[in-house]
């Protein structure tokens, strides 16, 4: 190691090690987020809303559609209906409250498409509204694909 | 009975996001990619299956639960070829997706961002 | 150097004025406890523009213009716009600009563009290149949260340390000539009849980067409080002050976190500013608006110095004050690539007493 590099690792060091003691310092100005009741609203609206889902599927299950097709119908009405209230404006204080609660089921993909795409609709309904609606959920998208097309083809090849 | 683990699971689910979201410095879009990422591998070990056996929806609405769609539509094209096994992850979520694109699309055109108080 | 005391500290012998402010806010300020100070409260946060951006240069705009016109001086009797915000390219500014046509020199400073733009104003007076300079700054939440945060309609939760981004706009006409003591109109919460005090500039301290290694956008108080701290220790050094010259000391947008850093940091070095000093952002908003740890923005000082600070000083109920916007330098792209946060602050010394 040349002489300049072993400076400069001398010199890295303790800055690193100011940043990690004024983050200790910092922490102790900083209120800490109501964990235990952030995570109950999370847990029982996150519950409820699976529990809605389930109860719907059954209903059109026992008016004769195959379990297959009525998860796929609740899905597209559990995504409609997060952008819907998206649009309307309600869905952000729907996450203020719940927090994971909502954004963790398929209703935060959903309004992780819209929420950016409707700020962007002054820019234009093709590179505004059309690219912006893939901002957030673009990146969940291609790993979500990719992750599950490799899965698929390891599969196949050890199968 | 289902409707008891549907709550619990979909519920438990929820709790690890909130707590990744409390505790740690990820921002929202990393959480959602690591849960589809999670739900996709597990699903390739075999283990989210028969979670979503037992709890259905609780399983299936989170985001892992899309990708559990997601690798399962594309183990099972595997059994039938390699072709299948490409558009098979697709395919198995292409209403949910669909949906979700063109009627975001439609309500991004209609309604307008309101400030917030 | 004759007008340089210390190593960042400036003086203005010349002593240019403040002859006209006005303040605007958006309805959520307007709710918080210093509404009775500002000139004009909006009713919607569009101001009847259609997109976020033109309401914000509207609000720049109208708080310039209004300012002059408290200013008694006519728009070519303004030799120079300073004036900066948030927005890439600082958009609202240069769309202001547009408008007005006159000379016009954008600047940006993040959040410490309004005494970035009052340093350089009074530079520019007291080098005697200008008679009289517009000085302002704006920001508008809507359009800074999409561009450095989530999207408005996003489910997300905002930490506790999470800062609201002010819908605020100040703008200041600062003078060299002495015409105005009758031109000047009262402002609002100035009482009829009593004989106001002339506000002037007399010194200035430009501060240094500091960066504390803090990268999470969410802790923007604490990113800038040392920078504050740094600005302040300097200048009372510099200027061979002790803090009880000041009636006020006031920061920019630290928020309650940030404030009670800054105060504790400050004690550390055994600067003991309690009862002296409070900060803009702690000060916008009441604690059951919800906005976590108070306001941010250019606009929240700009909109606290034109209003609050300008009219206690003119009435006399404050006499000398340290005003320090503090800014945080960071972009989209540099906290997305892991950069830390730089922060800056940028004092000015403002005295009702005619004398250095």
């Amino acid at each position: 190691m040349s002489k300049q590099k072993q400076q400069q690792q001398q010199t890295k060091k303790p800055k690193k090690e100011v940043t990690k003691q004024y983050e200790q310092y910092v922490k102790q100005f900083t209120p800490k987020p109501k964990y235990f009741s952030n995570s109950a609203k999370a847990f029982i609206v996150g519950g409820l809303l699976c529990m809605a889902a389930l109860y719907i599927q059954n209903l059109l299950i026992d008016s004769g559609m195959s379990e297959k097709d009525a998860g796929a119908i609740v899905t597209v009405l559990l995504v409609c209906l997060a952008q819907l209230l998206t649009g309307l404006g309600v869905f952000d204080s729907l996450g203020k409250f719940a927090g994971a609660g909502v954004f963790v089921p398929i209703t935060g993909f959903a309004n992780s498409m819209v929420a950016p795409a409707i700020e962007y609709k002054k820019e234009g309904p093709v590179l505004g509204v059309g690219a912006k609606l893939f901002s957030l959920a673009g990146p969940v998208l291609v790993c979500g694909i990719s992750a599950g097309t490799i899965i698929g083809i390891l599969y196949y090849f050890m199968k | 009975m289902d409707y008891l683990y549907a709550f619990l699971v979909g519920g438990g689910i929820c709790l690890v996001g909130q707590i990744l979201m409390d505790t740690t410095k990820l921002t929202t879009p990393r959480i959602l990619v690591i849960f589809v990422v999670a739900g996709a591998i597990l699903t390739g070990l075999g283990l989210y299956e028969p979670l979503v056996n037992l709890a259905k929806n609780g399983a299936t609405v989170p985001l892992p639960g899309f990708g559990y769609s997601l690798a399962k539509g594309a183990m099972d094209g595997a059994k039938e070829g390699f072709l299948p096994a490409l558009a098979g992850g697709l395919k198995n979520t292409a209403a949910g997706l669909t949906a979700a694109v063109v009627f975001g699309y439609i309500i991004s055109l209609v309604f307008s961002p309101k400030s917030k108080r | 150097m004759k007008n340089k005391l210390g190593k960042q500290t400036l003086q203005f012998p010349f002593l240019p004025r403040i002859v006209g402010s006005y303040s605007i806010v958006g309805e959520k300020e307007g709710k918080g406890p210093m509404a009775k100070w500002f000139d004009m409260i909006l009713e919607e946060d569009t101001f009847g523009e259609k997109t976020w951006e033109k309401a914000e240069s509207k609000m720049l705009k109208q708080a310039m213009l209004q300012a002059l016109q408290k200013s008694g001086r006519e728009k070519d009797e303004i030799d120079t716009v300073l004036s900066g915000d948030l927005i890439n390219q600082i958009m609202s500014s240069s769309f202001m600009a547009r408008d007005l046509s006159i000379p016009f020199l954008g600047i940006y400073g993040a959040c410490s563009t309004m005494t970035e733009s009052m340093i350089m104003g009074s530079m520019m007076i007291d080098g005697g290149y200008a008679s009289n300079i517009l000085v302002g700054a704006s920001s508008h939440y809507c359009t800074a949260e999409r561009q450095f945060r989530m999207p408005l309609e996003h489910g997300n939760h905002r930490p506790p340390s999470a800062q609201w981004t002010s819908t605020a706009s100040g703008a200041m006409v600062l003078s060299a000539d002495d015409k105005g003591d009758t031109a000047v109109k009262q402002g609002k919460n100035q009482p009829q009849g009593q004989k106001l005090r002339e506000v002037y500039l007399s010194h200035a301290t430009i501060g240094k980067i500091l960066d504390t290694g803090i990268k999470d956008p969410n802790q923007m108080g604490a990113a800038m409080a040392p920078a504050a701290v740094d600005t302040i220790v300097r200048h009372l050094s510099d200027m061979e002050r002790s803090p009880e010259f000041y009636d006020i000391i006031l920061s920019g947008d630290l928020g309650m976190i940030g404030r009670d850093i800054a105060l504790d940091l400050l004690s550390g070095r055994g600067i003991n500013l309690n009862g002296i000093f409070n900060d803009c952002g702690a000060m916008m908003y009441d604690k059951k608006q919800d906005t976590h740890s108070g306001g941010s923005g250019c606009g929240c000082s700009a909109s606290i110095f034109c209003s609050y600070v300008y009219d206690e000083m003119r009435t006399g109920k404050i006499n000398n004050a340290l005003l320090i916007s503090t800014g945080a330098l960071l972009s989209t792209i540099s906290s997305q690539q892991g950069e830390s946060i730089p922060g800056i602050a940028h004092a000015v010394a403002v005295t009702t007493k005619g004398v250095i």
